[in-house]
């Protein structure tokens, strides 16, 4: 790749911030709200510890459910604070960092599963690629739920397993997309001719197949990423994901969910800041893929 | 002189299901059918016939891409080694392609001079610094410009396109390069172009091509010798400018006809119906369905090919008397 480098006349460091300035100007707005709330949550995520006010364990009790600010509550609590009089606040920058960590790391592990199965499905095809397809077919028609639950119920619940089961959620999708552009690669197309060339199988996947299908594979993390979001939330509400003391966005909206009536900001924070994260991913993903498409450009 | 490939009774079967569901019965699909040829150093074998042929099928067997099922492919005098195989990789070098779709050939997301020199990292040959220099050589040998190293696949034209693709194939110094349809897919003024550059490139280093195409008039521009397929066989082999000029054979004669030319007076011969299914070949001669001249022994019997006196090989009963009749 030194080839590229020196190719290129190195633009000069004024001309590219000006690039970059107008390549900035064209995102549209909504995008831009997506991506600073999403730089927001990743900043929060990453200094949760200087951020929250409180230990997320730490009672007040004379303060118990107090209100939020918007609802006459006082300052040292400004998004009130729960049954056991714990902050919310300091509990939601908490929850966020444990499931952004979540989110990421299953989507992770999903898309790489997928894609390496699918690139052993095109690559040996016959009895290999016979496995695989039973596999995706399989997790296909078990709706994700259930198998999450059956495993959390006879391996019981470490953040471990917890992370590593989200990473089973979805896999099948890349290995779908993997197989089947790789395929289509391996066909009759650029693939096949640097086969042609003598290229190896490493050269081949990871040179040449694998940058052509990373837009079709990042846009599709960008659905996984909310999908492993609502999936934590979901188990943790069922209270089979996230246990307590640790908290997580799912888990708050669980166990708010009793006060719903009597002290609502204790799942609505949370909630809020699921919908809006998932929201400017799916966004971010939409507007991706457009960009992505290297004939666009 | 030993041929520098050479091609002996090759098989390539498929086997197939007719019609769907469950309880499809199963056929088997000669693509190609003992095929035989051979290529020269620095000559050009042209592999002609209709869409359906095995003439593509006939390529990849060439190269190596696809195992025969029986017959062997030779370069060198030795057997082409298993696709995939150190040794098949290490042939790369020797033996490359040129394809009918340029644009699906290239990674559309690399730049062209990287592509271009990617056989050289491949290969491992020259140092990491050469390289660079020796694909902005080849990119001008083949008509590119320097500027254009850069470039990105889609930013080109169709012939610009074509002329990366060989230049990526030439790069290595191969001894032949295998041309499926590689002007078909452009526009005629571009086709001319191409067609030119690859004469000229085997006039200057000496490479041997096997051309396939469906246009007879390049093939008889290109081709020392030519091979004429119909439905997986070879039916008549020899001398390009012998062919094209006294077509012997009955499916050649009607392709041969078929070439349009400025104040034509000949008879054009027309073939009835469509050429059968490989899957489903009859028995006998496979042209006896079309060919005017059938006989009961060309429905039984499959010619071989013979020798005839100019030094050509055609494979039909009756040539002795279609010849005869023809002069008449």
């Amino acid at each position: 790749m030194a080839l590229n480098d020196t190719t290129l006349s190195a633009p000069t460091p004024a001309l590219g911030l000006r690039k970059a300035w107008r390549r900035l100007r064209s995102v549209p707005p909504l995008v831009t709200l997506c991506i600073a709330w999403l730089v927001l949550m990743i900043v929060t995520a990453l200094a949760a510890n200087l951020l929250a006010p409180y230990s997320i364990t730490a009672f007040d009790l004379k303060a118990r459910l107090a209100p939020t600010l918007l609802l006459g509550g006082k300052l040292a609590h400004p998004l009130g604070t729960d049954e056991l009089g714990r902050d919310v606040l300091s509990r939601l920058i908490v929850s966020i960092r444990m499931s952004l960590l979540i989110a990421f790391f299953g989507t992770l592990i999903s898309t790489a599963l997928g894609t390496t199965l699918g690139f052993l499905a095109a690559h040996f095809r016959g009895k290999v690629e016979q496995l695989v397809l039973i596999a995706i077919d399989f997790q296909a028609s078990m709706p994700f739920m259930i198998i999450a639950l059956s495993v959390l119920a006879f391996f019981g619940n470490s953040l471990l397993l917890f992370v590593a089961l989200m990473g089973f959620n979805s896999w099948e999708r890349y290995a779908r997309i993997t197989r089947g552009l790789t395929l289509a690669a391996n066909e009759q197309g650029y693939a096949s001719a640097v086969r042609q060339l003598g290229a190896g199988p490493a050269r081949i996947y990871g040179l040449h197949i694998l940058p052509n299908i990373a837009s079709t594979l990042i846009v599709s993390m960008t659905l996984t990423f909310p999908e492993i979001i609502l999936l934590e939330s979901g188990l943790s509400f069922l209270g089979l994901g996230v246990q307590p003391p640790l908290t997580s966005l799912g888990n708050m909206v669980g166990y708010g969910r009793e006060y719903i009536t009597r002290a609502p900001w204790i799942m609505l924070a949370p909630a809020a800041v699921i919908v809006m994260t998932t929201f400017s991913i799916s966004l971010l993903g939409d507007w991706l893929r457009d960009r992505l498409d290297p004939t666009l450009r | 002189m030993s041929p520098l490939l050479e091609a002996v009774d090759l098989h390539r079967h498929y086997s197939v299901r007719t019609g769907g569901g469950l309880f499809a019965g199963k056929a088997v699909l000669r693509a190609v059918d003992g095929v035989s040829f051979r290529i020269r150093a620095g000559q050009t074998l042209g592999l002609v016939g209709e869409s359906g042929c095995g003439k593509s099928t006939t390529g990849k067997l060439a190269l190596g891409l696809i195992p025969p099922s029986s017959g062997e492919m030779r370069y060198d005098g030795e057997r082409m080694p298993a696709a995939g195989s150190p040794a098949w990789r290490a042939l790369r070098r020797r033996l490359q392609m040129v394809y009918q779709d340029p644009l699906g050939a290239l990674d559309r997301r690399l730049p062209i001079g990287t592509q271009i020199a990617e056989p050289l990292v491949i290969h491992g040959i020259g140092a990491v610094s050469e390289r660079r220099d020796r694909a902005l050589s080849i990119m001008e040998s083949v008509g590119l410009q320097r500027h254009q190293f850069g470039r990105y696949p889609h930013e080109l034209s169709g012939g610009q396109r074509q002329r990366v693709v060989l230049a990526r194939a030439l790069i290595t110094e191969p001894r032949l390069l295998v041309c499926d349809e590689p002007i078909s897919a452009l526009d005629v003024s571009i086709q001319a172009q191409v067609v030119n550059l690859l004469l000229d490139l085997q006039e200057r280093l000496g490479i041997a091509y096997l051309f396939i195409s469906h246009d007879l008039r390049i093939v008889r521009q290109v081709s020392h010798d030519v091979a004429v397929m119909y439905l997986g066989r070879i039916v008549e082999r020899g001398d390009a400018e012998n062919v094209f000029a006294r077509p012997a054979h009955p499916y050649t004669r009607a392709l041969v006809s078929a070439i349009p030319t400025v104040g034509d007076k000949r008879e054009r011969i027309l073939l009835g119906g469509d050429p059968p299914s490989p899957a489903n070949v009859p028995p006998g001669c496979s042209f006896h369905t079309r060919c005017p001249f059938a006989t009961a022994q060309c429905r039984s019997e499959i010619p071989t090919l013979q020798p005839q006196d100019d030094g050509r090989e055609v494979a039909c009963h009756r040539v002795r008397e279609t010849a005869l009749r023809l002069v008449a």
